[in-house]
């Protein structure tokens, strides 16, 4: 049986973090469906025909499907169900929105945020804010799983030409409208799939000097991430915050500045391939796990990284 | 109108875990437990409901062993007026425990259930929007601030939620299901007094086996294990340096 991927888009352009679940799901088979639930996604549709390794593209299109809201690709998703051994999404907010929802709808127990693919049917996963990995065998006869997108490399985007094959949908959930969508305008580097990330946490003190962080991610030309604290404090908005509870990064250079380096905040940024650390506490637990610190100021050290460079 | 909150026991969240050594769990012995963090999210929402006239009766629900009666006495001490725990001794799966939920929802008919986005433990953020499937509610999931109007078709809500890319707001008509995101409010601390009058209140107990649900594990445990280790760093003397150690060095720069 052919696998089923949920596309990420916003009806113009695909997120690249389909291209990593796409990859997940050939680990599985290499029989790869991508759905494009949206409403005037041609754009999308033809840049899903060209992805190496997709036999086919389902394309659904309807105005209920236009804001991403879950209760109706639920209900999409839930009537293409029965062709499909597996059905993929990433574990992005998108994905961990809809996709539990057709789980029980189809009575199935997801696999959430899966890391690895041992065989068809056992994948691993974190646990505790990775702290543990856990590595479970599904028994649903459909597997839904959710991926996170740093842990596989990214399918190619060229050389595919999958066929279209056009959906019939028209339902909308009659309890649900979209309102409205605001959305952080960044110059940067986005921070799911930046090179390099630039986070300020609660050292930084203030928004003001949170521009701090902006310069030497402009400079760097890197992504701006955020710890919690930070985002609670205000300095930053939610959408930069790494962590347990927000965006999963594995750039190849991160730079924790004025961040202690709480369990929840390492969750989101461990798998970096080098950490550096800029903190006044040498005893700040973001040392045990940063390749390169610094330990003194940072209203110091930051300005002089952006003469040097 | 009734606002259902359900709670969760788990380790608490400045605990570093310890993978047992034979790879068959985490080790929760003689750790400090408490709420999920989200779930006293959800709790505190509810209250700030009761406080505005919107929520009448807010009632604490739990799935868990005898022990999660300490974090339904801990609702109960931040303000909850009564608590449910459903009794099981083996913790369901997050859909065995949407299920659960489901029943207690049709005894007591609220119009709204709150929940955190996940639980620090097992992380799977699936439970409330797997109730709200089995409900056929709408949901409001990762929730920064939540409106409540009424208006001639029915209460509504406004939600607002946080996505990847910033926040989207919906409007929802109840009943419905919310989960929670971190900075929906900020939670209360239960002050003693309080806690000593959450003694007196009610916590119903009921055997989940009585509920006439199938709990039967659908994912098997194969091995849990410790995540690979980072070599330990260097500390180096300035920007320079380290502007030298990434380019040459460790060749990302």
């Amino acid at each position: 049986m052919s696998i089923l991927v949920i596309a990420e888009h916003d009806n113009a352009s695909l997120n690249p973090n389909t291209l990593n679940t796409l990859s997940a799901a050939s680990k599985i088979d290499d029989d790869l469906h991508l759905l494009i639930a949206g409403n005037n996604a041609n754009s999308v549709v033809q840049e899903a025909q060209s992805i190496a390794g997709v036999s086919k593209v389902l394309s659904a299109n309807h105005e209920s499907l236009a804001d991403g809201l879950a209760e109706n690709i639920a209900w999409l998703v839930k009537g293409l169900a029965s062709n499909y051994s597996h059905i993929l999404a990433p574990a992005s907010n998108y994905g961990k929105n809809f996709m539990p929802r057709v789980a029980a709808m189809l009575d199935v127990m997801q696999v959430s945020d899966i890391i690895e693919v041992v065989s068809d049917d056992t994948f691993v996963r974190p646990i505790y804010a990775g702290n543990a990995l856990i590595t479970v065998q599904s028994s649903d006869t459909i597997k839904l799983i959710t991926v996170r997108s740093t842990a596989f490399d990214a399918l190619a985007a060229e050389g595919g030409s999958a066929s279209v094959e056009e959906v019939e949908f028209d339902q909308a959930f009659d309890r649900v409208e979209f309102v409205s969508r605001d959305v952080t305008v960044s110059e940067r580097a986005d921070l799911s799939t930046a090179r390099i990330v630039v986070s300020g946490g609660r050292g930084v003190g203030s928004q003001e000097d949170f521009s701090l962080i902006e310069s030497l991610a402009e400079k760097l030309g890197a992504a701006v991430g955020a710890s919690r604290a930070a985002v609670d404090s205000g300095y930053a908005p939610n959408d930069f915050q790494v962590g347990q509870t927000g965006k999963v990064v594995a750039p190849d250079i991160y730079i924790a500045v004025g961040i202690s380096g709480a369990i929840q905040h390492q969750a989101g940024m461990r798998e970096s391939k080098v950490i550096v650390a800029i903190n006044k506490d040498a005893e700040a637990p973001i040392f045990q796990i940063a390749d390169y610190g610094i330990v003194d100021d940072l209203f110091d050290v930051v300005p002089q990284l952006i003469e040097v460079l | 109108m009734k606002v259902l909150v359900a709670v969760k026991r788990v380790v608490d969240f400045n605990v570093r875990i310890r993978v047992k050594l034979d790879g068959s769990g985490v080790d929760t012995d003689n750790v400090v437990m408490s709420m999920n963090p989200f779930d006293e999210n959800a709790l505190e929402e509810a209250l700030r409901m009761k406080q505005a006239g919107i929520a009448s009766e807010i009632i604490a629900v739990s799935v868990g062993g005898d022990e999660s009666q300490d974090t339904l006495r801990k609702a109960l001490a931040m303000g909850a007026d009564r608590a449910v725990l459903i009794k099981s001794d083996e913790l369901p799966e997050p859909l065995g425990i949407a299920k659960l939920l489901t029943k207690i929802v049709e005894q007591e008919s609220p119009e709204v259930v709150i929940l955190g986005k996940q639980t620090i433990d097992d992380d799977s953020n699936q439970t409330g929007q797997m109730l709200a499937a089995l409900l056929n509610w709408p949901q409001g999931t990762f929730a920064s601030k939540a409106v409540f109007a009424g208006n001639s078709e029915g209460d509504k809500l406004n939600l607002t939620r946080e996505t990847d890319a910033g926040l989207e707001t919906l409007q929802i008509t109840l009943p419905a299901v919310i989960t929670t995101d971190l900075r929906l409010n900020e939670p209360r601390l239960p002050k003693l007094p309080d806690i000593m009058k959450a003694k007196k209140k009610p916590i119903d107990v009921i055997e989940a086996d009585s509920l006439g649900v199938d709990l039967a594990n659908r994912l098997k445990v194969l091995k849990v294990s410790s995540p690979p280790e980072r070599e330990p760093g260097v500390i180096v003397a300035n920007a320079a340096e380290l502007i030298d150690k990434l380019k040459n060095e460790a060749g990302v720069l």
